[in-house]
């Protein structure tokens, strides 16, 4: 497994090849597709994110010190964005999470590029997982 | 005046986004700020810096003059009887809490009755719902059909002796359709019933005259209208103004301030209390000039109603979208289009049409009980302005069947 920063770098550079923002949807949205389905007993109130205009359930197990994440959203940008999280920070360990800066997203654009309340609704999966490594 | 002059009168057109240039279709949220507008703020700001209807001091003679010059437009713009039925407010929503504040603790009891359209935004609801709980008050919900029309046979249904008020938008924010006002109130007035009118889009999109609809309150925002932002209108009959207590204490709406007790102010400044919207409100006469000399123009009308003929033909071909606000049946459509599109997120559409270019609206609309109604938890909006172009309408569509695609 790649360590956390290794992943975030993987992330950033992959994002970095579209220059065109609707390209990067795109690939968001592909990205989205690959998530594992989220049972409908795992859309709960408490999974819920709250803070975004589309609906995002962030679901996590914890096997000891590791932490395993499964989402899904009814809008398909906003998928894409809880899919790169997950990607990132699913079975890592609490501290790795407690102790991440998430600033790897700042150099991904993604913040700028969206609304305020869209920037919002990231903010709130960010401080979602965190709660969950507390 | 033609379009191309028009567009030149409002600079944010030419502004890039993403490096595209903007297509703005969010004007049912705002209207664009014309440079006369700007102007009149700025030169307000710059050169009428003084507090209203008190100094003897010149400067404060002017800036009173401008106020009033706005109030004496306001009246005659939308057919008043006279500018002392004009309070300026900061807009609709402060128009609104005015009269449910005022009219409404005076004048609604326990057991009495308030009708609002199913269609309303949340601001001709929650005060309506506030001063309900207050007073013991009833809520009812006068509902819409499938098209988004208002049934008067229903109306009837649920008006009784115990009905005070009814609260209806001229125009839905959501629908786009023109609500059949006067009839509403001449079925209302019939039982002593009073009708206020939120033309919040009204004021855009139809030529008011509230003599003509005589409805007893009419309430709309200057900033959807080219004024500045925070600057708002109440209309209200004269004899109704005058039976209003004052909403809020303060400077400018007394008479005689004892400590024995205080007289009120006589309508409108009785309701403008402390310092006003000094500079932004002037703003409401070159506004509504310019909206004058557009009506005139019919280049600019025919524009109009062919995008919106364009746009309500290109949506409704496509069996994925599903249009909100259907017209027909004497419900007139203006160039506010609300829809759904199957199996599609309206925030991944308004997302990518954002990077295209084009803003539009998207979410609940501020009428969540009319996304409740249509079993949706949101909508995209595109709303035109006259400075709007056939072209842009075009781009608009092409841009949204590419969004969809992106989606599929």
């Amino acid at each position: 497994m790649k360590t956390l920063k290794e992943a975030q770098e993987e992330v950033v550079e992959e994002m970095s090849m579209f220059d065109d923002w609707l390209d990067k949807y795109s690939y968001l949205i592909d990205l989205g597709a690959t998530l594992e389905t989220l049972p409908e007993s795992a859309r709960t109130e408490d999974n819920l994110i709250k803070g975004c205009q589309s609906r995002v359930w962030l679901e996590c197990n914890k096997e000891g010190n590791i932490i395993y994440f499964k989402a899904d959203s009814d809008a398909l940008i906003t998928k894409g964005i809880i899919a790169l999280l997950v990607r990132v920070y699913s079975g890592r360990t609490l501290e790795e999470i407690r102790d991440d800066d998430f600033s790897f997203l700042d150099s991904i654009g993604l913040k700028e590029n969206l609304s305020p309340t869209r920037a919002g609704g990231l903010n709130a999966m960010i401080a979602k997982i965190k709660s969950y490594a507390l | 005046m033609d379009i191309d002059s028009l567009r030149q009168l409002f600079p944010q057109l030419q502004d890039k986004v993403y490096g595209k240039t903007l297509v703005y279709l969010d004007n049912a949220a705002t209207s664009l700020r014309p440079s006369g507008v700007v102007e009149c703020w700025r030169n307000s700001a710059e050169h009428c810096t003084a507090n209203l209807h008190r100094a003897v001091h010149h400067i404060a003679d002017l800036a009173t003059r401008s106020y009033e010059d706005a109030r004496a437009k306001v009246a005659s713009y939308i057919g008043a009887g006279s500018p002392s039925e004009i309070v300026f407010t900061s807009g609709a929503t402060a128009s609104i809490n005015l009269v449910c504040y005022s009219f409404g603790r005076k004048f609604i009891q326990s057991g009495d009755e308030i009708i609002v359209a199913e269609s309303e935004h949340h601001s001709n609801i929650v005060p309506w719902q506030m001063l309900c709980e207050e007073k013991g008050a009833k809520l009812r919900v006068w509902g819409v059909d499938e098209n988004g029309h208002l049934s008067l046979d229903d109306l009837k249904s649920l008006l009784n002796p115990r009905t005070k008020l009814v609260c209806l938008a001229h125009i839905s924010n959501v629908l786009g359709l023109v609500n059949p006002v006067k009839e509403v109130v001449k079925l209302c007035h019939s039982i002593g019933c009073k009708v206020l009118t939120d033309g919040a889009q009204g004021i855009v999109h139809t030529k008011v005259d509230v003599q003509d609809l005589d409805c007893d309150f009419y309430v709309f925002s200057g900033h959807k209208i080219f004024a500045a932002p925070s600057t708002g209108v109440l209309y209200a009959k004269k004899e109704i103004l005058d039976s209003m207590p004052p909403f809020m204490g303060g400077g400018e709406m007394i008479s005689e301030v004892k400590w024995s007790g205080t007289t009120y102010a006589e309508p409108p400044y009785r309701f403008e209390a402390g310092t006003q919207n000094i500079s932004g409100t002037p703003t409401l006469k070159p506004a509504l000039e310019l909206m004058e000399e557009i009506q005139n123009s019919a280049q600019l009308s025919d524009n109009l109603k062919d995008i919106t003929d364009y746009i309500l033909s290109g949506l409704s071909s496509d069996p994925r979208i599903r249009l909100y606000g259907i017209p027909g049946a004497g419900y007139e459509k203006v160039p506010v289009f609300s829809f759904s599109v199957e199996q599609l997120h309206h925030e991944d559409l308004a997302l990518i049409l954002d990077k295209m270019g084009v803003a539009v609206r998207s979410g609940q609309m501020c009428a969540e009980p009319l996304m409740d109604r249509y079993g949706v938890t949101g909508m995209l909006r595109a709303s035109f302005a006259p400075y709007n172009t056939m072209q842009e309408a075009r781009y608009f569509i092409s841009s949204l069947h590419k969004a969809m695609d992106m989606l599929r």
